[in-house]
């Protein structure tokens, strides 16, 4: 039997056979810490008391979750994190820098590399084809500690997306649709691997969008095959040679088989208080909207940006309108591109990249009785900072279309 | 390894937001502080109605979300040595495994709360003193048990110096 992209990458870090279901310890290329499980991490590893680090070639340290920090104990936190990072020569990523997985997929994740991070959003990297899965701060601490880790090699579910999307439709709405139909957790301590005519026209942003949420249908990983578009991607960032195609063998074991016809598809959106809480956006239509959130790790991309603006733009908003780019590098092209100017004339509050108003930390808390629409990846209750409040979930284009009117929108009605 | 103590249950989906809400995120490094809201947004006052000993019982996904540690540390920090669940979101299974949290998957339909609990780890059997009933469970793994016997990964990485499972 052929193997699948999981099989193969995690076969190529290991000496041990690989097949589901067993536990193997595997060598990794990558590993990553946030300024919320960094400094847990970072006592953790000096509990090992490790006289020498054999860390993975690349280890990155984000402040990316309270940045800049709104509190005293946050900038301890910080201080804390610069400190080790200067100590152990491991990257730091400061404050405005960006969104730790967008940062990770702009400059360090390549294809067939196991990456491990300390923020269960870590799955975010499978767009390039690795295996990139989230993980506790004890379990990076032993992985940058001694080099490797150890997994329960994960059966796969092959999700086939056919079909053209629709204008107005978008890689967010797929995701969507998968968890909807799947549940919250649907590929629980499984792997999602993803194929099929619509992957080949899906750019790397809008693969990126998909990985980032394979973690809230309960998956380890979110993977995709790495091929042209890839390449593309790692071009632009002067890391072609860091590219290698991957994709399942045509014989490859599955657990399951997923089919999505993405060319019926239309737009999705969550309702609170969970990610699998799945309809049509029409279903919603007219439900009032206090605050949009436009942005984060799952939607903060330029291609995120550039069509909220172009739904946006000369127009105002009727909302609290909060944009979150996941980057300096996506904020300095979407300043170039006029987007940022069509944005803030619309009404917009521009807050610097970094995490906080999705995880209810700073910037865009909601008050009691409040809702939002946000192109995050979570409404939980309580995520943004208030019990009392309500969350929805959509693409880019439903929150921009929905900003207009101050009310769940569908946004074909702008196409 | 045997175990009593009585049910604190709660629904489906229980996620590391509800256990630990991110607006005490200021308070990741001051862990006692940030255990005095333990699963505040689920139920208020929680951390005042438990005693050490007492276990959590839950439905299906417990401890979905966000893979912040902190969750499993400040159950533990509580006195609450075992969560039992239908099922478990991985980052969080692993983390308590890690902690040297018992997670422990089994049905949990017919638990109420306030039920005293027993819990055989090693023989997989759960048995309710209130009704008398007993269910069995898969005891996890060997290697699971392995981590969990040594004290947690940092215990375990410090007794082998290496991964050894």
């Amino acid at each position: 039997m052929g193997k699948t992209i999981t099989e193969k990458i995690i076969s190529d870090h290991t000496q041990a056979k690989v097949k589901a279901g067993s536990f193997v310890v595997v060598s990794v290329d990558s590993a990553l810490l946030q300024d919320g499980t960094g400094p847990l991490c970072v006592r953790k590893l000096s509990e090992l008391d490790l006289q020498v680090l054999q860390s993975p070639k690349k280890c990155a340290i984000f402040l990316d979750h309270a940045s800049p920090s709104p509190k005293m104990e946050l900038s301890n936190d910080h201080k804390l994190l610069r400190d080790f990072a200067r100590d152990k020569g491991f990257y730091l990523s400061n404050i405005g820098e960006g969104i730790c997985h967008q940062r990770m997929a702009e400059s360090f994740i390549a294809p067939g590399e196991i990456v491990v991070g300390a923020d269960s959003h870590t799955c975010t990297g499978g767009a390039l084809g690795a295996f990139a899965t989230g993980m506790g701060s004890t379990d990076i601490a032993v992985a940058i500690g001694l080099g490797y880790t150890w997994l329960k090699v994960p059966p796969v579910i092959k999700v086939e997306l056919k079909g053209r999307l629709s204008v107005g439709v978008y890689s967010k709405d797929i995701i969507l649709h998968l968890i909807g139909k799947i549940g919250a957790d649907g590929a629980g301590y499984k792997c999602l691997e993803f194929s099929g005519e619509t992957i080949s026209c899906l750019s790397m942003e809008d693969r990126l969008c998909i990985s980032n949420m394979a973690v809230e249908a309960g998956a380890k990983a979110g993977i995709m095959p790495s091929d042209d578009i890839t390449l593309e991607f790692l071009k632009k960032q002067g890391r072609e040679n860091e590219w290698k195609g991957l994709s399942a063998d045509i014989n490859a074991g599955y657990e399951s088989e997923i089919e999505i016809d993405c060319s019926s598809l239309i737009p999705q959106i969550a309702s609170p208080h969970s990610v699998d809480n799945i309809s049509e956006v029409k279903e919603k239509e007219g439900t009032k909207i206090d605050q949009i959130l436009i942005g984060t790790c799952t939607n903060g991309r330029l291609s995120d940006l550039r069509v909220a603006a172009e739904i946006l733009k000369g127009k105002k908003a009727k909302t609290r309108l909060l944009i979150l780019p996941a980057s300096a590098f996506v904020y300095l092209e979407a300043i170039k591109e006029g987007i940022i100017e069509a944005l803030l004339s619309a009404g917009a509050v521009i807050l610097p990249p970094g995490c906080g108003p999705c995880v209810g930390i700073h910037q865009g808390i909601l008050g009691d009785g409040e809702i939002c629409l946000s192109t995050a990846n979570r409404n939980f209750k309580g995520r943004m900072g208030n019990p009392n409040a309500e969350i929805y979930l959509s693409s880019p284009a439903t929150a921009a279309a929905s900003a207009l009117t101050g009310t769940i929108t569908d946004p074909r009605r702008f196409f | 390894m045997k175990l009593s103590g009585f049910a604190h249950k709660f629904g489906d989906n229980i996620s590391t937001d509800l256990i630990i809400s991110g607006r005490y995120f200021h308070l990741r490094s001051n862990l006692p502080e940030l255990a005095k809201h333990l699963m505040e947004d689920a139920c208020p006052d929680f951390i005042n109605r438990i005693k050490p000993g007492d276990f959590i019982i839950a439905g299906k996904n417990f401890g979905c979300g966000s893979s912040r540690e902190h969750a499993p540390t400040i159950i533990k920090m509580a006195g609450i040595p075992v969560v039992i669940a239908k099922s478990f979101a991985r980052i969080f299974y692993r983390n308590s495994i890690n902690l040297g949290l018992l997670p422990i998957e089994v049905d949990t339909d017919e638990l109420q709360e306030g039920n005293n609990l027993e819990i055989d780890l090693l023989n997989g059997r759960l048995k309710n003193n209130e009704s008398g009933k007993e269910i069995k469970f898969l005891p996890p793994s060997p290697e699971m048990l392995k981590i969990l016997s040594d004290g947690g990964l940092i215990a375990h990485i410090k007794k082998y110096r290496r991964i050894e499972i």
